[in-house]
């Protein structure tokens, strides 16, 4: 009955077709890796390139769900949050080369002519401490730069240019070699994990398919959220934050709260692209790696669960077919992209077909 | 800054016809409510002394005295300029008076307390412009204004109760807004969203409702009806309105205030302060 309206709205649309479009996805998602398991040659065989593919938009499509419930729900546009995403990764990273180099220390610091391990590293041969730093590294960070930024009332555009600022000297921080995390190279050339050859198309299918279930499981409780009255709160927070404050609530709390949850997500979206990816460096800092991504939310229709989803979807769909039929052009789409978003679908695909849905 | 004369009136005269008034309330039981832990023995629930608040130099209140009694209905009024809108930041924490004492009951004070705080402990505040929340439905609005725990943890927790939901439909009743339940706020008429906010308020269950011109942009009919419902109110909680109609005035107050400059310029009943001469040129003009 008294539901957020979005969620009404889209069991207006038609549930059935909602739960049948998204079980088919899901079928599709799981078949995928299984496939991949099939002798080369095969008729049916999904190659690795596919796969690893598939799974790094489905990395992207966890970032975007985690940035909605930021943006979407509470109002706070970031443009940073590839930051958090690369955090995660770099954990997982530090894990993988650990891995790799055995007893001795991880190529790059030969390199550099280091003698021992950073602080920083010890722990990270073990896989557990690994997992732990993933979620504590973006974690902290947002706890930090949130509980500040949201006691000073910051918030708007000034919000979003301090992410961007933030991501943006991670970025120039991972970039020098000083740093311990490989500069500008990053880290790259991973063997194992947990013993199993990486580049192997069993250790593939499981990655991806751990993939699938982290963002179920984020799907899971962006709805959970959205339909409590803590979304509720959130929805509240971004359109009159001052009549909730007279209300009795405070708003730093809800605001710090998804925000670390959503900095968490992107922590745990990044380490499962890196072991997929096979590389993570600087520039997944760069400023317009998170601008991408909010454009992301932006075209599938902020506020909305599925929308990001699709929106992660197209966009690296296009991204891939565009950068290799005409790469030069793929920026200039990108920024066109979400000049028409703006001005003519400013609630996004969902929106859209919420529209056509209510004719 | 030229000090304002002060109307020759002590605050224990001020507050004459308040106990009066409390009294009347006693004899039927409607003195008596309080909110857990608000001490509110002397009968008074806002207490405001020689408050001070300047802007870059301009005094917005200059050493202001207001003391509201419990279930008391007190309209404020006083030309644009006169500082309605400051004293009610100052109530509700928005603005730090700049000197003064300001208390709620007998052991709050609001100097030191955050916005939260002070909705918390039982001042509800309605906005010149009407604002609701436009994205989430009537209901919703209303149950997220709803006297409750308002924490983070709760608020994942939260489900209503049966009571609480039986609670919400008896405000939709009051404001008239049953039929709109499951609608958005934001596509409610200018009135109705004056309705909602105060609906909220109700919800919020508390001791002092401050209203800043809660009837501006309503139809007469809507305005009568405001006035019924507030004076239905005054006893169970304390109501400040500031307003600028003098027939709305009229209508509900036993107590009314004019602000000039700043300061309190006059107080009593409308006849009283309308007679007053002062009054009559920071109205007219000299």
């Amino acid at each position: 009955m008294n539901q957020p309206l979005l969620v009404t709205a889209s069991q207006k649309a038609g549930p059935r077709w909602t739960l049948a479009i998204g079980t088919t996805v899901l079928l599709v998602l799981l078949a995928l890796p299984v496939l991949s398991l099939l002798p080369a040659g095969h008729s049916l065989q999904v190659s690795a390139y596919t796969l690893t593919l598939v799974g790094k938009i489905l990395c992207y499509a966890i970032v975007a769900l985690a940035l909605d419930l930021v943006w979407g729900y509470a109002g706070l546009l970031s443009l940073g949050h590839g930051l958090f995403f690369a955090l995660g990764g770099y954990a997982m990273g530090m894990y993988l080369m650990r891995e790799a180099s055995g007893d001795g220390l991880p190529a790059f610091m030969t390199f550099l002519s280091w003698s021992e391990l950073p602080w920083y590293w010890a722990g990270t041969q073990h896989f557990a401490w690994a997992l732990c730093l993933v979620v504590l590294a973006p974690g902290l960070l947002a706890l930090v730069f949130g509980y500040f930024a949201f006691r000073s009332r910051i918030k708007g555009v000034y919000f979003s240019i301090m992410t961007q600022a933030l991501t943006f000297a991670g970025m120039l921080l991972f970039f020098r070699n000083e740093t311990g995390f490989g500069g500008n190279n990053g880290f790259t050339h991973f063997r194992s994990i947990l013993g199993f050859e990486i580049t192997a198309q069993s250790t593939r299918a499981v990655l991806f398919l751990l993939t699938v279930a982290l963002l179920v499981a984020s799907l899971y409780l962006g709805w959970r959220l959205a339909r409590s009255k803590f979304g509720r709160v959130l929805t509240a927070l971004r359109d009159a934050e001052n009549r909730l404050m007279f209300c009795g609530y405070d708003p730093r709390g809800f605001k710090l709260f998804v925000w670390v949850l959503s900095a968490v997500l992107c922590g745990l979206a990044g380490a499962l692209y890196v072991p997929q990816v096979g590389i993570i460096n600087p520039s997944e800092m760069s400023p317009t790696n998170s601008i991408e991504a909010a454009v992301w939310v932006a075209l599938g229709g902020r506020g909305t669960l599925i929308g990001p989803l699709l929106g992660a979807g197209l966009v690296n769909g296009m991204k891939s077919w565009f950068t290799v039929a005409f790469p030069e052009y793929w920026l200039f789409c990108l920024g066109a992209l979400f000049i028409l978003v703006t001005l003519y679908l400013p609630r996004g695909v969902v929106g859209l077909l919420n529209k056509r849905g209510e004719q | 800054m030229r000090a304002i004369p002060l109307p020759p009136v002590h605050p224990e005269f001020m507050l004459e016809p308040i106990l009066d008034a409390g009294s009347g309330r006693d004899a039927i039981g409607l003195g008596q409510r309080r909110g857990e832990g608000l001490e509110v023995r002397h009968g008074t629930l806002l207490t405001l002394e020689d408050i001070n608040v300047s802007f870059d130099g301009f005094k917005a209140l200059n050493n202001l005295n207001l003391y509201i009694g419990v279930g008391e209905l007190r309209c404020i009024i006083g030309p644009n300029g006169a500082g309605k809108t400051t004293l009610m930041d100052v109530i509700t924490g928005k603005t730090r008076p700049t000197s003064g004492k300001a208390w709620f009951g007998d052991t709050l004070d609001l100097t030191r307390m955050s916005e939260v705080q002070i909705a918390q402990a039982g001042i509800g505040r309605k906005f010149q412009k009407p604002t609701v929340f436009e994205a989430l439905s009537v209901f919703e609005n209303l149950e997220l204004a709803q006297k409750a725990d308002k924490s983070v943890l709760a608020s994942l927790l939260a489900r209503l109760s049966g009571e609480q939901r039986e609670r919400i439909d008896e405000i939709l009743q009051t404001i008239g807004l049953s039929a709109s339940a499951q609608r958005p706020a934001g596509l409610l008429s200018h009135g109705q969203k004056q309705f909602l906010e105060i609906g909220m308020l109700l919800m919020q269950d508390p001791q002092l409702l401050l209203l800043d011109e809660p009837v501006a942009g309503m139809t007469d009919a809507e305005t009568e009806f405001t006035a019924e419902l507030f004076k239905s109110l005054a006893g169970k909680h304390s109501l400040m309105v500031v307003e600028h109609d003098m027939g709305f005035v009229g209508s509900i107050a036993d107590h009314v205030t004019v602000l000039h400059q700043g300061s309190v310029l006059a107080e009593g009943s409308l006849e009283q302060v309308q007679a007053d001469d002062r009054v009559i040129e920071v109205y007219l003009g000299r």
